[in-house]
């Protein structure tokens, strides 16, 4: 065991560092001039074109751009010799009327300004230039003037053409079986993070970790388990959370409900308000409030990481932290920081679904929750290895 | 012991035989190995009255047999050669016990003969026969293919020929239908379930450390962390990969090399369909150049590649000419290069052409994710492929807008990326639903339609780009569209939501509506990572590439992640019609709405 951890330990110090490293490079990104972020309101398609001939189509807005000079556009460096640059436009041979942005846009070969691209190649294709006209859109326009609606003709006649055709209660079910094949989907997963041995200082024990949910993409019900126990059967805690859960960014649920815990000492019941979700470097955290029936306050917060080494073989960093509002001694907690655990776990997904997994977790209990755990005799540090498995269906 | 071993042994290789011919059996004659070619006296299925029948069929590739819906028992399903100028009857019966219809694809119909349930009509119930009856108007290579939940993926779909009135444009010796399609024994609510639970679950080919350690992920340590950062993963090129596909030409596995007949010296019209659900290809056949001469069933100005892209539901026909008296092989190579589909053309049969191997997966740019980023994207993308017939005369540049490029000076790599907002608001239109389902919003999306498609920026061979096309006939509506309208293509990858504005369909949408014989310039912008097929039924769109007057028409569109494309729609068929993204999944997920187009047939408007 002392093996394992000796070996593994590098490993998650290598894993940490690059965390680091990230952080402070993303500090550096943000300094960057503000000013790159918005390229498309000082740049015209249209500027400084001649459109002789060219009427433009009954569109709702005049281009707002038109005849503006654009202050700040540089040419690419001299070195890079152009054989076109400077041509007459009015000279090139204009294509019809009805297309008001034909020949004028270059933006889409935004490879002529850059300098290292070999002359004679990209940025000399003029076929896009001279006649694909790069329409604006949304990005093109801070102001984001409302399209114009449809003609009043548009809204004539049934709203439902097939109506016409077929019997309408067929046609209002199909339409319903249509909505639902187009976005309404059900799924659902079970999800065994954890299930595993562990072994280390005293007895041999257990653990699981397991979570699953079913809904929609947006509302789901989600479940929560966990618990450890002694194989020898000394100790066991267990808890299991029934939660709302709903999606509120692209990468984040919130959640809340309730959750039942069983402990030797005594069993608790909590309302739970979390959030669950993806964090920027593909985080998973976890976050979690809990009011018991007892009116203790408490807080857990989990992070894990999924660094592939390779397509199937992956290192996983995991942290937990629990927190109290006030000391229960009863269940030996202490307020403030009362624990965390540190792990990192080896896996080799065999499939997608099934992954067995080696991995080291160091656990450590902190003030006042330290002390009432020595009281009890037993060891507030522990670093164990663990064997198990991880599996979702 | 030895005597068992050999029975069994020679057991095994009858079953194999037999289960061989059962496989040929199961396939309509153009698409049986060994093909000849397509005559039109050798199709059954002619019109003017033609009859379908839709049920389970066993379908073996690669040694395991699995469960396929089928048209007339066989996968793909029957070649329907039509004539343009007729009227055609088609009886399809369901023997399913589920719901069936059949769209015909890219085909100008009434809408209630348009075959999608709960816009065009009920659909198929179980053992009941509807029949579809309509005028052939047009002429061309389409498809047909089931609209009803996800039968097209396990094999519910066909080629339609339809000839033209007067004489072919197109001059050719023998022709072959070629169906491009994805097979996989996992069903297909099952891969999209793996899709909503683990949205990487099919791709294998992800970014790792042995990749960054020995270089061949061709990104770097920044580059990652700027991709880690923004949860977005650079090889996120197909959602469901060759880890679970097969890759199948005319309903045959690489191994089983479906084999195509020729003459040195022919002409031979290949006649391209990607029926699949979730794969787009690159298409080559090494060796031999292919002149494109249609597009969707619309013939263009002959134009010359030695590849081209085909997104899901596209049709291309391309002339070879094969002159020396060998097999070629053709590849159609799944975009994020996880699988291959292989067929041969060769002068005899049992030949075999070398086979290529499979190129590098590409990796995605910010470019792709609707940035215009000087050291990131434009770097890779070479557009010498779009060199070809250029106009460089009497052009001004000075005047001239440098989208992106005080960013490309400013930030060269993955630098200077943090002050764009990868989801602003801002630049999306004002009715768009910035919600869960969109993770980014392209801040500066670019027209691609010149640019080579993802992953063939640096052949070094001719490449196929949207700007080639041309249409051989002038348009035939002249007039400058009276409105524009602008529509992005949403997703989350992250939760496998996909939506058009923002919104899914299931969300009760406001369909998008067009009066009759309005002309609109309709802009689409893609915010998501990926390719998205857009496809409008019952219409043809011209795309706005720079062809004026000739602009290609097309009734599916690739739009290229972080892209944007235009085109040009005469709302000129009444009646309601399904739009959405031709990848089956995305579609489900939500990808989808109804256009509406009145007045109809004797409304006083």
């Amino acid at each position: 065991m002392k093996f394992f951890a000796a070996t593994l330990t590098p490993i998650v110090l290598a894993v940490a560092s690059p965390a680091l490293a990230q952080t402070s490079d993303h500090a550096a990104h943000q300094q960057t001039p503000p000013t790159t972020a918005q390229p498309a309101q000082t740049a015209d398609p249209h500027a400084g074109h001649a459109t002789p001939g060219a009427s433009e189509p009954q569109t709702v807005q005049p281009d707002p751009h038109a005849g503006h000079n654009m202050p700040g556009m540089t040419m690419p460096p001299a070195t890079q010799v152009d054989p076109h640059a400077h041509h007459d436009m009015q000279s090139m041979p204009q294509p019809t009327a009805s297309d008001p942005h034909a020949g004028h846009d270059m933006s889409t070969m935004p490879e002529m300004a850059w300098p290292q691209t070999p002359p004679g190649d990209a940025g000399h294709d003029m076929a896009g230039m001279t006649m694909m006209p790069n329409m604006e859109t949304s990005a093109d326009n801070a102001g984001r003037p409302p399209e114009p609606p449809p003609p009043a003709a548009a809204n004539a006649g049934p709203a439902h053409a097939a109506d016409l055709y077929f019997d309408s209660e067929q046609m209002a079910a199909a339409r319903a079986q249509l909505l639902a094949e187009n976005g309404d989907i059900r799924t659902s997963v079970v999800i065994l993070d954890r299930l595993e041995a562990t072994f280390g200082e005293g007895a041999d024990a257990y653990v699981w970790d397991a979570q699953g949910w079913y809904g929609g993409d947006i509302h789901r019900f989600w479940w929560k388990s966990e618990g450890e126990g002694a194989f020898n059967g000394e100790t066991e805690t267990a808890e299991i959370e029934a939660l709302y859960s709903r999606a509120f960014t692209p990468y984040f649920d919130f959640q809340a409900g309730v959750r039942q815990r069983y402990t030797p000492e005594a069993d608790r019941t909590d309302l739970v308000v979390g959030v669950q979700g993806l964090a920027p470097y593909w985080f998973e955290v976890d976050v979690a409030a809990f009011l018991s029936n007892e009116g203790e306050l408490s807080a857990r917060a989990e992070a894990e990481y999924d660094l592939r080494l390779t397509q199937r073989l992956i290192l996983q960093p995991r942290a937990e932290i629990n927190l109290s509002a006030e000391d229960v001694p009863e269940l030996a907690i202490g307020s403030g920081l009362t624990s965390a655990e540190l792990g990192v776990r080896l896996r080799y997904e065999i499939r997608r679904e099934f992954a067995p997994y080696v991995g080291v977790e160091w656990t450590s209990s902190f003030g006042d929750t330290r002390d009432f755990i020595k009281a009890r005799g037993e060891d507030p540090e522990d670093a164990r290895l663990v064997l198990g498995i991880r599996a979702w269906f | 012991m030895r005597k068992a071993l050999d029975r069994r042994s020679l057991l095994k290789a009858a079953g194999a035989g037999a289960g061989w011919l059962a496989f040929e059996s199961m396939l309509p004659a153009w698409a049986q190995t060994g093909s000849p070619g397509i005559a039109p006296a050798m199709t059954t299925l002619a019109g003017p009255d033609v009859a379908l029948s839709i049920g389970h069929s066993p379908f073996t590739v690669g040694g395991r047999t699995g469960h396929a819906v089928t048209i007339n028992g066989t996968l793909p399903a029957p070649l329907l050669r039509l004539r343009e100028g007729q009227n055609v009857r088609l009886a399809v019966t369901n023997t399913l016990d589920a719901d069936t219809s059949i769209h015909w694809h890219g085909i100008l119909l009434p809408f209630q003969m348009d075959g999608v349930p709960g816009i065009s009509f009920p659909g198929i119930r179980p053992r009941e026969t509807f029949v579809y009856e309509f005028p052939i108007i047009q002429a061309g290579t389409f498809w047909y293919h089931s609209h009803s939940g996800l039968q097209e993926a396990l094999g519910h779909y066909g080629p339609i020929i339809i000839d033209p009135a007067s004489p072919d444009p197109v001059d050719y010796d023998r022709e072959h239908v070629l169906v491009l399609s994805d097979w996989s024994f996992m069903h297909p609510h099952q891969i999209l379930a793996r899709l909503k639970q683990s949205p990487g679950y099919f791709n294998y080919q992800r970014t790792t450390v042995a990749g960054l350690v020995s270089g061949e992920d061709r990104m770097s340590a920044a580059d990652r962390r700027m991709w880690a950062e923004m949860r977005m993963d650079p090889r996120d090129v197909l959602d469901v990969s060759g880890s679970t596909y097969t890759y199948l030409i005319n309903g045959h596995g690489p191994d089983e090399n479906w084999t195509g007949l020729f003459r040195p010296g022919e002409r031979v019209r290949l006649r391209i369909i990607n029926a699949s659900a979730m794969s787009i290809f690159n298409v080559r056949i090494p060796g031999l150049a292919m002149t494109v001469v249609q597009a969707d069933g619309e013939n263009v100005r002959p134009v010359e590649v030695d590849e081209f892209q085909i997104s899901v539901a596209e049709t291309y026909d391309v002339i070879v000419t094969p002159t020396e008296d060998r097999a070629y092989t053709i590849v159609s190579e799944a975009i994020d290069r996880s699988g291959m589909g292989r067929a041969t053309l060769a002068p005899r049969l049992g030949m075999s052409g070398e086979i290529p191997p499979l190129r590098e997966v590409p990796n995605l740019t910010m470019r792709d994710m609707g940035m215009d980023m000087g050291g990131m994207g434009a770097m890779n993308h070479d557009m010498s492929g779009a060199m070809a017939g250029m106009d460089h005369s009497g052009m001004d540049m000075s005047g001239m807008q440098m989208g992106g490029m005080q960013m490309g000076a400013a930030g060269h790599s993955a630098s200077g990326h943090s002050a764009m907002n990868m989801r602003d608001p801002e630049n999306a239109p004002p009715d768009m639903a910035v919600g869960v389902g969109v993770q980014t919003i392209s801040p500066m999306p670019q027209n691609r339609m010149g640019e080579r498609p993802l992953g063939l920026e640096n052949v070094d061979h001719r490449v196929l780009v949207y700007t080639d096309l041309v249409a051989l006939a002038p348009n035939r509506d002249r007039r400058a569209p009276s409105r524009t309208m602008e529509i992005h293509l949403t997703g989350n990858m992250e939760r496998f939501m996909w939506g058009f504005d923002g919104r899914r369909f299931s969300e009760l949408v406001e369909p998008i509506r067009f009066e009759r014989n309005e002309r609109v310039r309709v802009t689409l912008v893609n915010d998501t990572m990926m390719s998205h097929p857009i496809h409008l039924h019952g219409h043809f769109f011209e795309l706005v590439n720079g062809h004026h007057g000739h602009q290609p028409l097309k009734h599916t569109v690739n739009v290229a992640p972080g892209g944007k494309v235009t085109f040009d729609l005469t709302a000129d068929n009444p009646g309601d019609w399904a739009f959405h993204c031709h990848l089956l999944l995305h579609m489900h997920a939500g990808m989808f709405n109804v256009v509406t187009i009145r007045p109809l047939d004797g409304d006083v408007s």
